[in-house]
């Protein structure tokens, strides 16, 4: 995002006196543009101009020469004497020494100086010290070591960057006099204010923000004509969603200049300081003019290029080498400059809007230059800088449009700068492609800002806000003819407008008014539901966690996952985070997993967690209908999108391991048994408001993986498996690092919510009459359900047994092989009567003639 | 010791005084039953003198009955009354020896916990609901034309990147995983757009996970949660949206919270704001604070007016409804609500984290 150097921004737009760099980013904020850092160079003093005074060449055992130099710095001069340690075998003028390494100043040159107590871009602080058989009080500076730019290949002397000696005193501070007290502020643009990504638009919002006066860089006056310069073609055959490439290329020829010539100081300062390096005048003055007013242009060697300029799309194959020295193989949507050597646009010299070829670059010879500014459409240069993954200043800037009226502009502005410091002449003549549509004017009823916003802004207010970013507005009665500036494609519609109005007037004068809803309905049977699912289970001991979504193929098999089970069924990210983990759960243990691993791995030794969310099954992708893309949508649309989407039904699992309850002084421990995981499942049950029918029996494709398969319970709801409860499978334990005997479950919960919703509960009254309670215990062979056995026990009480449950199991020596018994407490009770003797006798019997019936139970 | 006459009043006065001294003199239950045994049972004096009486002249027989009688009803009497008194000592007694040390820790079952994330949107929707609006919901994996083109992100907007979003494989599928919960909002729309026919308007939170393809560290995190509202009616104005996320504000951080909207962009609003609150460690009076980084403020998230082109998507006609929508996200609302600094430990499961929350929030 755009770093902007202060004293710039001050050329264009009065900043407040006394304006701190926060100050003025609290400004800006309250227009749209949000600040993210504030910079400084990061140098600070003692930083100053010191003139070598002597220089003595040692030559070191290392094969390097060193320089022992007194230099004069003014009021930080050591006095006149022998020196520091162990310089002290002579006498020196006042000054201070200092050891340098580089070798490209001589005695009487004036340098810059860091001082002890300095600190330099790093940061770096300076000291004192011993180096080279001397005391070195700090360093003689290169332009690299003060952030000023890449060069290290020697010392800064002052009066070979364009400063003059009479301007120059030892001890002067080097700071300012470099620019380097400059703060920068690097604001973050927004995709619609892609104006802003210049010191131009950036005044204009202050300006804006303020009320500050704002003096537009990009008003002045172009020199010469258009007409028959170097020759220009637009051709393209090919524009990407309707918009043709490229609607205006500007060319402006400058012959002659000293290509020796250098940028001045504070333009390569200020380039440094907005976040770009500087490379040669040429290159320097066509980035400042970007920067300045948002245009980005390029300089093609004149001598190298061979007319017509021709700017069409990229034959699929064709290759450029890019100023990064990078051969870059083109797509057919990508849009070239090329020139005509060796054929009509035969020979590519730029990728369009995004990077310069290499070929036609100035260079250090060059004398003649053509300089381009160009507008592309910003949907070609932002599909092509993605396509090739090459983000530039300028496709940054044109993929959020630039203004159409710039190019003449900003190349007059280049121009001249690279006139002043590098010599030569303007070409009279310029070319100017200008297939740019005028601007459309948007009709808005004057009062529609006010209907939106809820401030009652009057017409001229309205208008007012809309002159001062830039928009033309006639008055027709109630309704205002808007017809924005060039600089603002992103305003098409009343509706942008009256952001426009909103923000210029203030986002602070809004009211406050809360909004009466109609009556509403309440929470849905399905959120009620599940909150109690939620809350039943954090009540049971489980403590909720939400683990992230994502799997590796490992994991299914960790789980011991059969083949061609549905979880196998996976959906895969084209991108995940981890290139380990590109699949989505098909099964929320399968992450929850990875909880009870943190907590065991921090010392935890009982841990009961559990999850509500979504599993992805995959047995959709790939059946999906082509993709919808309409502007609207029906309910239709909607259900064939839905269908589109694979199943990712809401569920609820748990997983415990360890000990439910531990020991203490009062008792012993308790572990989590398979009993406490279907005891969960019982309590979803209730919250949910059904009843599942429990069997060992597992379905098509659908193993019991990951549990014990026999200490599992599988639950059905209308005949299809909706959950899985029990022991885990040994190897599952040790595969995923649980412990022995950890119990799980999951289950569906969208189906079991399903199934209650609009079902009412129909009481039944609850009898005041005497309880009567009577015991069995039935032998039966050991496969006997013992469930099934309580069913059976319920139908034969025909309505008199109120509740019949099983007490204690036994198998052994007693009853023989192959058998147990099941103790069942049965209670009986009629609606109307006490029971008699007699009746409850009958009843007795009769469970105990349907139980020997239907498992061959003999009453013990 | 020769037998007590039931006529010796001398001898039947001193006989009671001795069982009442013993009664009195009993300093347990057992003592006192050993006492009573002596003064009242078969073997006692007065017991044996109340025989004699049926040998006594006729004459003398009422005198010895009353004289007997008043005896025995002042013994009753002081046998009671002492019975009640070492009852008493005993029962509170035994209530001392009985005490606990009550600091022994109680519970031995596992305490469980709700996580915070989910008991924070149940807070802010149960708010909403409050108000008669209404919770809506929408599926995570989602299709790219609700999570994008309904909400009037252009095909080339740069939020359709691969760097932000999770895209199901093969991406031809048209399928992500939502960025946003926003996509819900068109949904809500259009499952309810009837109702505006009917005068009713539409005001719906959605809450939910969402996904960014962010790493993990102490700020980010790939999957968060959101809630979003949206509010559709005739006359809806940027100032309801303010007056709404006003009492939002208040109803979770007090009755002295301050909001602030500042322009911002969003492809699915327009006017588009930031909202900002008055930061409630310094108040904005600390220029070196580290929560609002000296700013006085702090983002609490993307509001403002819904574009025309997604109430059309929708199928809502913009020149007869207006309506606003507003975004937050309920990890970072956790983190300055209740100062929780880093945002692992949300996502990585630690009990310990959520226990510290326990039910409600």
């Amino acid at each position: 995002m755009p770093k902007i150097p202060l004293s710039w921004l001050a050329e264009s737009v009065a900043l407040e006196p006394g304006a701190s760099p926060v100050d003025i980013a609290t400004s800006l904020a309250k227009v749209g543009l949000e600040e993210e850092g504030i910079h400084g160079s990061g140098v600070e003093g003692p930083l100053v101009v010191g003139r070598v005074m002597s220089l003595v060449k040692e030559e070191q055992s290392n094969g390097k020469t060193i320089n022992y130099c007194r230099v004069d710095v003014g009021a930080f001069n050591d006095p006149e004497g022998p020196g520091h340690k162990p310089d002290n075998k002579v006498e020196y003028p006042s000054s201070k020494g200092i050891v340098c390494g580089a070798h490209n100043f001589v005695e009487g040159d004036y340098v810059v100086v860091v001082l002890p107590g300095a600190t330099l871009p790093g940061p770096f602080p300076i000291s004192g010290r011993k180096t080279y058989g001397h005391w070195s009080d700090g360093m003689i500076c290169s332009a690299k070591e003060l952030g000023l730019g890449e060069d290290h290949s020697g010392i800064i002397v002052l009066t070979s960057m364009g400063f003059s000696a009479d301007d120059l005193t030892p001890g002067q501070d080097a700071i300012a006099l470099l620019g380097l007290d400059e703060k920068t502020l690097e604001i973050n643009v927004t995709p619609d204010r892609g104006y802003s990504f210049s010191i131009r638009g950036v005044a204009r919002e202050y300006s804006h923000a303020t009320g500050a006066s704002f003096t537009d860089p990009a008003s002045l006056p172009v020199s010469g004509a258009a007409g028959d310069a170097f020759p220009v073609l637009i051709e393209d055959h090919a524009p990407v969603r309707g918009n043709v490439g490229c609607d205006r290329f500007v060319a402006r020829i400058v012959r002659g200049f000293d290509p020796s010539a250098v940028s001045p100081g504070w333009m390569k300062q200020r380039l440094e300081a907005a976040g770009m390096r500087s490379i040669s005048l040429a290159v320097d003055v066509t980035n400042y003019v970007m920067l300045e007013l948002g245009q980005p242009l390029h300089a093609y060697d004149l001598a190298t290029l061979t007319a017509p300029i021709v700017v069409r799309r990229a034959v699929p194959a064709e290759q450029i080498e890019t100023l990064d020295d990078v051969e870059r193989v083109l797509h057919g949507e990508d849009l070239l400059i090329t020139d005509s050597l060796g054929g009509h646009g035969a020979r590519p010299i730029g990728i369009a809007g995004v990077m310069g070829g290499a070929l036609t670059e100035v260079s250090s010879g060059t004398t003649d230059v053509l300089l381009e500014a160009a507008h592309f459409d910003p949907i070609t240069v932002a599909r092509t800088a993605r396509r090739h993954k090459l983000g530039s200043e300028a496709s940054r800037r044109f993929e959020r449009a630039v203004d159409t009226a710039l190019p003449p502009v900003a190349v007059q502005r280049a121009a001249n700068l690279l006139v002043e410091f590098g010599g030569g002449v303007i070409e009279e003549i310029y070319t100017d492609v200008n297939n740019v549509p005028a601007v459309e004017a948007i009709e808005m009823d004057a009062d529609f800002p006010a209907r939106i916003v809820g401030v009652p802004y009057t017409a001229a207010q309205v208008i007012d806000s809309l002159t001062q970013v830039g928009c033309s507005v006639e008055r027709d009665g109630e309704v205002l003819i808007v017809t924005p500036p060039t600089w603002r494609a992103d305003l098409e519609a009343p509706i942008n407008l009256v952001e426009e109005v909103a923000r210029l007037q203030g986002y602070e004068g809004m009211p406050s008014v809360l909004p009466v809803a109609p009556p509403g309905r309440g929470y849905t049977h399905s959120q009620l539901v599940r909150k109690s699912v939620a809350r039943s289970l954090a009540e049971a001991g489980l403590t909720q966690v939400l683990t992230y979504p994502f799997i590796s193929e490992a994991r299914l098999d960790d789980c011991l996952l059969p083949a061609d089970d549905v979880r196998r069924d996976v959906i895969r990210l084209a991108n995940p985070i981890s290139a380990e983990q590109p699949l989505l759960r098909t099964a929320v243990i399968e992450t929850l997993v990875d909880a009870v691993r943190v907590n065991l791995g921090r010392g935890a030794q009982d841990v009961a967690l559990y999850e509500t969310g979504r599993a992805y099954l995959g047995r959709l992708v790939g059946a999906i209908p082509a993709t919808y893309s309409g502007t609207s949508i029906t309910p239709d649309d909607v259900e064939a999108l839905n269908e589109a989407i694979p199943g990712q039904v809401r569920r609820v699992a748990g997983v415990m391991a360890g000990n439910r309850v531990v020991s203490g002084w009062d008792g012993h421990a308790t572990p989590w048994r398979w009993t406490d995981a279907m005891a969960m499942v019982e309590k979803v049950e209730r919250a949910c408001g059904v009843v599942l029918e429990i069997s060992s029996e597992v379905g098509e494709r659908q193993s019991t993986a990951p549990f014990h398969p026999g200490r599992v319970a599988v639950y059905r709801l209308a005949g299809e498996i909706v959950g899985l409860a029990g022991e885990l499978h040994p190897k599952v334990c040790e595969n995923l690092g649980l412990p022995a005997r950890t119990v799980a479950f999951e289950l569906l919960l969208d189906p079991l919510i399903d199934e209650s919703e609009g079902v009412l509960v129909t009481a039944s009254p609850v009898s005041g009459q005497v309880l009567a309670k009577e015991d069995f215990a039935f032998v039966v062979p050991a496969s006997v359900a013992a469930g099934a056995l309580v069913d059976a026990v319920l139908e034969a009480g025909d309505g008199l047994v109120e509740d019949a449950r099983v007490f204690d199991v036994y198998t052994g020596e007693q009853i023989g092989g192959g058998k147990k018994s099941l103790a069942i407490n049965v209670k009986m009770r009629d609606a109307d009567h006490t029971l008699t003797a007699d009746e409850v006798l009958e009843v007795r019997n009769a469970i105990i003639v349907a139980a020997a019936e239907k498992f061959g139970a003999i009453l013990r | 010791m020769s037998d007590l006459s039931p006529l010796d009043a001398a001898g039947v006065d001193a006989a009671v005084s001795d069982a009442l001294a013993a009664f009195a003199a009993a300093s347990t239950l057992d003592e006192l039953k050993e006492a009573r045994l002596a003064h009242t049972g078969d073997k006692a004096p007065l017991t044996l003198a109340n025989r004699q009486i049926g040998g006594l002249e006729p004459s003398d027989k009422a005198a010895a009955g009353k004289a007997m009688g008043a005896a025995r009803a002042a013994m009753g009497r002081a046998l009671a009354v002492r019975t009640e008194e070492l009852e008493a000592e005993r029962d509170a007694r035994v209530l001392v020896e009985e005490a606990v040390d009550v600091t022994l820790p109680t519970s031995r079952a596992l305490v469980g916990a709700r996580h915070p994330i989910e008991t924070m949107q149940e807070r802010m929707c149960d708010l909403f609901v409050s108000m008669g609006w209404e919770v809506a919901e929408g599926p995570e994996m989602e299709a790219e034309w609700f999570n994008f083109d309904a909400l009037n992100f252009d095909p080339d907007h740069p939020a359709r990147e691969m760097q932000d979003t999770f895209f199901i494989d093969p991406p031809s599928s048209g399928l992500l995983m939502r960025t946003h919960t926003s996509p819900v909002q068109v949904r809500a729309a259009l499952e309810r757009r009837d109702s505006l026919e009917e005068g009713r308007g539409i005001y719906v939170v959605c809450p939910g996970k969402t996904f960014r393809t962010d790493e993990l560290d102490a700020t980010h995190t790939p999957v968060f949660h959101q809630i979003e509202g949206l509010a559709i009616d005739r006359g809806l104005t940027m100032a309801h949206l303010k007056g709404t996320l006003d009492h939002f504000a208040r109803a979770l951080f007090g009755p002295d919270a301050i909001t602030r909207l500042r322009p911002a962009f969003f492809p699915f609003t327009e006017p588009s704001a930031e909202m900002d609150l008055r930061c409630f460690v310094c108040g904005g009076d600390d220029a070196a604070c580290r929560t609002c980084r000296g700013t006085g403020w702090i983002e609490w998230g993307g509001c403002g007016m819904t574009h025309p082109n997604v109430l059309r998507a929708a199928g809502i006609d913009p020149e007869k409804y207006t309506a606003f929508a507003f975004g937050m996200g309920i990890e970072r609302t956790l983190m300055f609500r209740h100062n929780v600094t880093d945002m692992r430990d949300m996502v990585e499961g630690d009990v310990r984290f959520s226990q510290q929350f326990g039910m409600e929030i």
